[in-house]
């Protein structure tokens, strides 16, 4: 069983989560993840690994809540368990010295994104962070990315914080000044990355980005994570969850994510119901 | 009764659950022999003086020994013989191929013509194992001194629970690292709950962990803990990862929602309990039509599981003819009973979705069989410009696993074959490693249980030899002579 040592709320329906797990938070680097089960018949989802603290022997884990799993545990208290996570499961990030980096994360994307961004500087690149969402409530970490940033930009739908419109018009702003990139990472919602990397593909730089399928066992033994990349078959569980951005076929993966919508939409609705809680989104009549 | 009495005893059928009832649950098809049925089988052995039977077995059983204590009314001591050699024999006696193993050789069988209608050895080991099980006595085995050293076994299969059963009772210390959730390997997460119960498998670990073998489930290894360091840590390893990589056909539309690899359906299905959604969280993919494609017990499996979730339709493609099928006759025998359609001599070559992605028909090509290949059977050939579109909701693809790669790439000092599957010795099971041994379909590709427990037990004895004695080079001759001293 894993411990749950600390939980805070970081946005609408945002959670920080920290469990006691030495061994994963031992052999853990930057862009890894693990297979998260709540309960004995709970199903088995993966969350990139945000940070670990090898000292308390910890993981930490940012989760939105979006369905009946993540609901579940926003109502998780501090002592409780969990009976099931595995990993560090997928390959971890390529951190090296290219130079000038630019790291763009959308929402949730953000905290898979904050290891990444704070190796890529420790090691000694220039790191410029654009970190985009509806409205400013929904981004997150901006005190840690600043720290793990030369520059930060903010850019918010609405207009909220930062600079109003999408993280794509921040990118092409700073090349229009002139700035430069050796290498690209993105994380976020699939659609987003889709089209961070149709531009920084005209713009010539390459771009890593963290894909997020639905999983099921996370070690390879399933194929339900498999995604096209540069027209092969790829697991992202043990091939990736990163691959190079400009060879991914995003469309594919969009319509993979929705297999079982209606039947997460299900779950939700009666797990809601019968356990009378909510997301903050439901409340304030949002889609998600 | 003398052997001609004998003889003439027809086969005792097990009672079975009626076709049309059982698709509509979950529970166990055959439903297991009475003490009377059990005894009566066991009169049709006729104890040949060389038996022929126990060659048939990977493991060795003492088959007419057992047959023999059941016929008496021994069942305590039939359930102890059968132990001596085999430590699942309820999975066994349910899942083996007995046609081509200990059937295959019977005499009765042979003087019947028909393998199925030997003495029926599984159906006796299945309930000697269940009997025993039931009486839920616990045996101690006899306490050995400890050795002081420890082994760890990567993989929960029968592979390596077979090693873990083995070794600890010579006293070793034995750690599992299990990266799922739940020990068994394809016994928990691949064959399905109508033919082998999961609380039979779990009561085998709740036995291991009884007499002092340690779970450690969520740990992958290669990933929790390098492999390297398992290897530092401890006196001897046993890989038994098993061949958990689904083979994809490489066929356009393959990506599709709505189909899936066999491993994920049945995965979903049984580990995961899609088949209680909601009350369990896991959704599996439903359709009225599923096509499942392959021929083996894997297929067979998905195509009667499909039905069980709620399809109208079930089919299986299949690119030969059913005698090339590498099913068990019992399954092929079971989807027909429950109307699986068998669509043989077929291959898909594409697979066509609708706008939003979804599989909506395969287009499959028709074969005919011609020359025969290596394998010695006749190899299909399609049949130019005789494609045409099944319709389907689903597809399910159960053509195959290899090696599950993970151990082996994180570890390249590890011998293996071009096909994936890690090289050993085959009497001793080592590896290229010092220290490290290896088994079941990690390096036989997907087999069977038998041969991965056969494997287990023969690794787990030149494992105790190679910590007891240090002695890498030539264990495999060493492992004879200690033979020859105890015969
Ligand atoms: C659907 C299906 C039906 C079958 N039906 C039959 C049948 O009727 N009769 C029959 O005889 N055989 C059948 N088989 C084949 C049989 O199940 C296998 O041959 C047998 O289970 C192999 O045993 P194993 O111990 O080598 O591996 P497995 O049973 O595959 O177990 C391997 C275990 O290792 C774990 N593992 C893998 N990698 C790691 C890692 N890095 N770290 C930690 N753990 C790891 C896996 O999670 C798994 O639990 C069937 C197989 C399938 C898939
Ligand atoms: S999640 Fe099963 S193979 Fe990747």
């Amino acid at each position: 069983m894993y411990q749950l040592l600390h939980k805070e709320k970081l946005g609408p329906d945002i959670y920080l989560y920290r469990f006691r797990a030495p061994d994963i938070a031992r052999y853990r680097k930057p862009g890894q993840f693990v297979i998260v089960r709540i309960n004995e018949n709970g199903e088995r989802i993966p969350i990139t690994i945000a940070d670990v603290d090898t000292e308390e022997g910890s993981i930490t884990l940012i989760i939105q809540a979006v369905g009946k799993t993540t609901l579940q545990m926003a109502q998780m208290r501090k002592g409780d368990s969990i009976p099931t996570l595995t990993g560090p499961l997928g390959e971890p990030t390529e951190i090296e010295k290219v130079g000038r980096v630019l790291c763009v994360g959308g929402g949730i994307g953000i905290a898979p994104l904050y290891p990444v961004a704070r190796a890529m500087k420790d090691i000694g690149n220039h790191v410029t962070s654009i970190l985009g969402a509806r409205s400013a409530n929904l981004i997150i970490l901006t005190d840690l990315m600043r720290e793990a940033s030369d520059e930060l930009i903010i850019t918010t739908d609405d207009g909220s914080e930062g600079q109003k419109g999408l993280v794509t018009d921040a990118i092409r702003n700073l090349v229009d000044d002139g700035e430069k990139f050796e290498q690209c990472i993105t994380m976020g919602p699939p659609i987003m990355m889709k089209f961070v990397c149709i531009l920084t593909e005209k713009l010539g730089i390459p771009t890593i980005v963290s894909l997020n399928p639905i999983m099921v066992d996370g070690t390879g033994m399933c194929g339900c994570c498999r995604v096209t990349v540069g027209g092969s078959i790829k697991f992202a569980c043990i091939d990736g969850p990163e691959f190079d951005g400009h060879k991914v076929d995003f469309d594919e993966l969009m319509a993979r994510l929705d297999t079982y919508r209606s039947e997460e939409k299900n779950a939700l609705e009666r797990y809601s119901s019968h356990a009378g809680c909510r997301l903050d989104s439901m409340s304030e009549g949002g889609s998600r | 009764m003398n052997a001609k009495e004998r003889m003439k005893i027809p086969p005792v059928d097990m009672p079975e659950q009626d076709p049309k009832e059982r698709v509509n649950n979950l529970e166990e098809v055959p439903l297991g022999y009475t003490p009377e049925m059990a005894m009566l089988e066991a009169r049709r052995c006729i104890q040949c003086k060389t038996p022929f039977c126990i060659e048939g077995c990977p493991v060795g059983i003492d088959i007419p020994g057992f047959i023999k204590l059941i016929e008496e009314g021994d069942f305590k001591g039939a359930a102890r013989k059968m132990k001596e050699r085999n430590l699942l024999p309820a999975v066994c006696g349910r899942v083996c191929p007995q046609e081509e193993q200990c059937q295959l050789f019977c005499t009765i069988g042979k003087v019947r013509k028909d393998p199925c209608k030997s003495v029926m050895i599984g159906k006796l080991e299945r309930f000697i194992a269940d009997w025993d099980r039931e009486q839920g006595e616990f045996e101690q085995p006899p306490s050995m001194k400890p050795s002081g050293k420890r082994v760890a076994i990567i993989g929960a299969g029968p592979a390596g629970l077979t090693v873990a059963g083995d070794l600890i009772k010579f006293g070793h210390e034995v750690i599992v690292f299990e990266a799922l959730h739940r020990a068994g390997g394809v016994l928990v997460y691949g064959i399905p709950e109508f033919r082998l119960p999961k609380k039979i498998v779990q009561y085998e670990v709740d036995y291991l962990e009884k007499i002092g073998v340690e779970f450690r489930y969520d740990y992958v290894i290669g990933k929790t803990i390098p492999v390297r360091q398992i290897v530092d840590d401890f006196d001897a390893v046993f890989v038994g990862t098993g061949a958990g990589l689904p083979r994809f056909m490489r066929v356009d539309g393959e990506n599709l929602l709505g189909v899936l690899s066999a491993n994920e359906y049945l995965t979903r299905a049984n580990l995961m309990k899609a088949y209680d959604f909601p009350a369990a969280d896991t959704p599996i993919v439903k359709g009225k039509k599923v096509i499942t494609v392959g021929g083996g017990n894997v297929a067979m499996d998905c195509a009667r599981t499909a039905l069980r979730m709620g399809a109208e339709r079930s089919l299986i493609v299949y690119r030969r003819a059913e005698e090339q099928m590498p099913a068990r006759l019992e399954e092929i025998h079971h989807a027909k009973e429950e109307g699986v359609e068998f669509h043989l001599l077929q291959n898909p070559v594409r697979l066509v979705g609708d706008d939003k992605g979804w599989i909506r028909g395969a287009e499959v090509i028709k074969m005919e069989l011609g020359e025969p290949d290596s394998s010695g059977r006749r190899r299909p050939v399609p049949i130019e410009g005789s494609e045409f579109i099944e319709n389907t909701d689903a597809l399910i693809v159960a053509i195959g696993n290899s090696p599950n790669p993970l151990v082996p790439s994180c570890f390249p000092d590890l011998e293996v074959t071009r096909w994936g599957g890690i090289v050993v010795n085959e009497i001793t099971g080592q590896t290229s490693v010092p220290g490290v041994f290896a088994g079941g379909d990690i390096v036989l590709g997907a087999a069977t249980v038998i041969l991965a427990m056969g494997h287990g037990r023969r690794a787990a004895r030149a494992m105790n030899l190679y910590l007891s004695s240090g002695r890498w080079v030539d264990l495999d001759s060493a492992l004879d002579l200690c033979r020859a001293e105890v015969h």
